[in-house]
């Protein structure tokens, strides 16, 4: 699989091209800015984009308003975007064309390598990636009365599923077991009047739906 | 040598400055000179029989004199700026008043009051002092010149010697008394001036006020963009270095996997201490100035604060257009410390955040639904909020009756 980097820190550019490497990606481009990047994808098509929201030369949404393009343009692309802080309108702007093939985390955890690779993989696979910092920040926007209905922990569990994790991913970072998983998503479904569906990916649908951004 | 060095300075102490002092006089005696010209120029080119004649020739030339008074402010003030070297501040900030703005105010009547009373007043008493001077140089030489007085007069006043000596005494005297005072006068033109060519102590302290307000809101800016230039220094810098770091160590730990055990418990502790810095560094920057804020404004930046507490919050954001920056960073920092005393101390479970702006000014709201009883002097960050606040002329109150709940208004301006 091949992947392009756009970021104007180097030294974060060489750490997300080491990440991806390891991942098993081979890097076709690393450019700098908005209109590099679309020329690369252009050139090069890659599996998966990791762009940074802010670069030159205006240094606002700039990653963003490329990653909207290689949407439209070239869909077969998956796009991950990094980001310094949290910003829930980019997350609604990219997931409510579509959420397949998406990701939005804070640039700190490229540090958490094997994580990262798996966001990686994940999002190239054409799957969803969200912060969790995005999630809960997207949570507390949202402050609808089904949401309050729920437990600490069926919150915990709402939050990983919507960061894209499947029921093995959550139970691994809960520390419970799978089945426990799958009760707390029934119960969580029920409480929030959702039609049980399957896959993951239906799942993440109906939860971003929920959160308003889908 | 001690002592006679004193003795001079006690016999020469009248005339120190004395001589600045005559010429500062004989300036002001100038120009009140060509004020009196112009006054009299009519008497001087024709006799003035008919009344009207006599109303023109008094009323013309001095409406003539009080049109002219700015421009006599301006020369009375360079006389005592280049004569004295006492500076007279103009009594208007920053533009020059017009004339009929000028003859309206408080200040250009207390000006014409100079030119026209004091001025001439003082003037008159300065031709005095000079006449003194005139006739104590006189008398203190009148040995040198006596020889001048025709030999007959000499012939019929015999005495004529003993009367040159009282002269010289009396002028000695008269020296004295006008080094004396020519300073007074001066002294005395300085203040009277002071208080009707310059600022009233009204107009000083709303001078001062106004200056006081612009320089500390200046302070103010000027700390607030220092803390965002550091803020980008570090995320700049140190944070992206860490990062990497930080990837560096997670390779090694992820792609060796044939190290030894005490090996790979090393790169984990590095590994793990890596994200800690970067996390506290990420601490430490949105403390100085968030960049989100700075960005995106204070809905985004005060929705990453509510997402990162340990309770649910609301935040409802509601603002036409941004405030300033400094008004910004009041406002995040009030809300992030308000939270983290509600998390602290309130045991509450749920906290609200409004932002809204009425007219001038941006009423921000923390409550929760806490125990109540805090008191914005007991520790707590309210009391540095509370002066952060009263640096841009904002209010902050707090009302946490014991039981609850906890309310923290504040009012910052906030130009609409």
């Amino acid at each position: 699989m091949r992947a392009v980097i756009a970021e104007d820190s180097v030294l974060l550019r060489i750490g997300v091209a080491k990440v991806l490497q390891m991942a098993g990606f081979e890097v076709a481009a690393e450019v700098g800015d908005g209109e590099a990047l679309l020329a690369a994808v252009e050139e090069h098509r890659p599996d998966i984009a990791v762009v940074d929201v802010r670069m030159p030369p205006g240094f606002t949404d700039e990653g963003v308003r490329a990653a909207l393009v290689i949407r439209r343009q070239w869909p077969d692309t998956a796009v991950l975007l990094l980001s310094q802080y949290v910003e829930e309108r980019y997350a609604a702007d990219l997931l409510s064309a579509n959420t397949s093939g998406i990701g939005y985390l804070l640039k700190q955890r490229v540090a958490d390598v094997e994580e990262f690779a798996d966001s990686l993989r994940r999002v190239a696979a054409g799957g969803t990636a969200l912060d969790p910092q995005v999630v809960s920040q997207l949570l507390v926007r949202r402050h609808s009365d089904p949401l309050d209905r729920l437990t600490p922990r069926e919150r915990e569990v709402l939050e990983l599923m919507a960061g894209g994790r499947s029921n093995a991913g959550i139970a691994q970072q809960l520390v419970v077991s799978e089945s426990a998983v799958a009760k707390h998503i029934n119960s969580i479904l029920t409480k929030l009047d959702l039609p049980q569906a399957e896959g993951d990916h239906r799942r993440v649908l109906a939860v971003l739906r929920f959160l308003g951004v889908a | 040598m001690h002592t006679s060095d004193r003795l001079r300075r006690a016999f020469l102490a009248p005339f120190r400055g004395a001589g600045r002092s005559a010429a500062f006089l004989a300036t002001g005696v100038l120009v009140q000179v060509g004020v009196l010209f112009v006054l009299g120029l009519p008497w001087i080119l024709f006799v003035p029989v008919a009344m009207w004649a006599i109303l023109l020739a008094v009323l013309g030339p001095l409406v003539v004199v009080v049109l002219a008074g700015p421009v006599l402010t301006r020369v009375q003030r360079d006389r005592f700026r280049t004569r004295l070297g006492v500076d007279i501040p103009p009594p208007h900030t920053g533009r020059r008043p017009g004339t009929a703005e000028w003859l309206r105010s408080r200040a250009g009547h207390r000006q014409l009051r100079y030119h026209l009373l004091d001025g001439p007043l003082l003037a008159l008493a300065g031709t005095v002092v000079l006449a003194g001077w005139a006739v104590a140089f006189a008398a203190t030489s009148v040995y040198v010149w006596i020889w001048l007085v025709p030999l007959d007069w000499r012939a019929g006043h015999p005495g004529y010697s003993t009367w040159a000596a009282y002269v010289t005494t009396a002028g000695v005297a008269l020296l004295y008394a006008m080094g004396w005072s020519s300073g007074a006068l001066a002294r005395v033109d300085t203040r009277t001036a002071t208080v009707l060519l310059g600022p009233s102590r009204e107009e000083q302290l709303v001078r001062r006020v106004e200056d006081l307000t612009e320089s500390r809101a200046n302070l103010v800016d000027a700390a607030d963009a220092e803390r965002r230039r550091i803020e980008r220094d570090l995320h700049d810098g140190a944070q992206q270095r860490l990062v990497s770091l930080a990837v560096n160590l997670g390779l090694a730990k992820a792609t060796l996997g044939d190290l030894p055990d005490d090996a790979r418990r090393v790169i984990d502790e590095a590994h793990r201490e890596a994200k800690e810095a970067i996390e506290e560094l990420g601490h430490l920057v949105r403390g100085l100035h968030p960049a989100v804020l700075e960005d995106r404004g204070l809905d985004a930046a005060l929705s990453g604060i509510a997402a990162r507490a340990p309770l649910p919050v609301r935040v409802a954001v509601d603002l036409p257009s941004r405030p300033s920056p400094t008004i910004e960073a009041v406002a995040y920092f009030v809300v992030s410390e308000a939270l983290a005393n509600v998390v602290k101390h309130a045991e509450a479970s749920r906290a609200e955040v409004v932002v809204e702006r009425f007219g001038a000014i941006l009423l921000v709201v923390v409550s929760d639904d806490g125990v109540g009883g805090a008191r914005p002097d007991d520790g707590t960050g309210l009391a540095g909020l509370a002066k952060r606040v009263a640096s841009v002329d904002g209010t902050l109150s707090v009302n946490s009756p014991v039981g609850g709940p906890t309310v923290v208004t504040v009012e910052l301006p906030c130009a609409p």
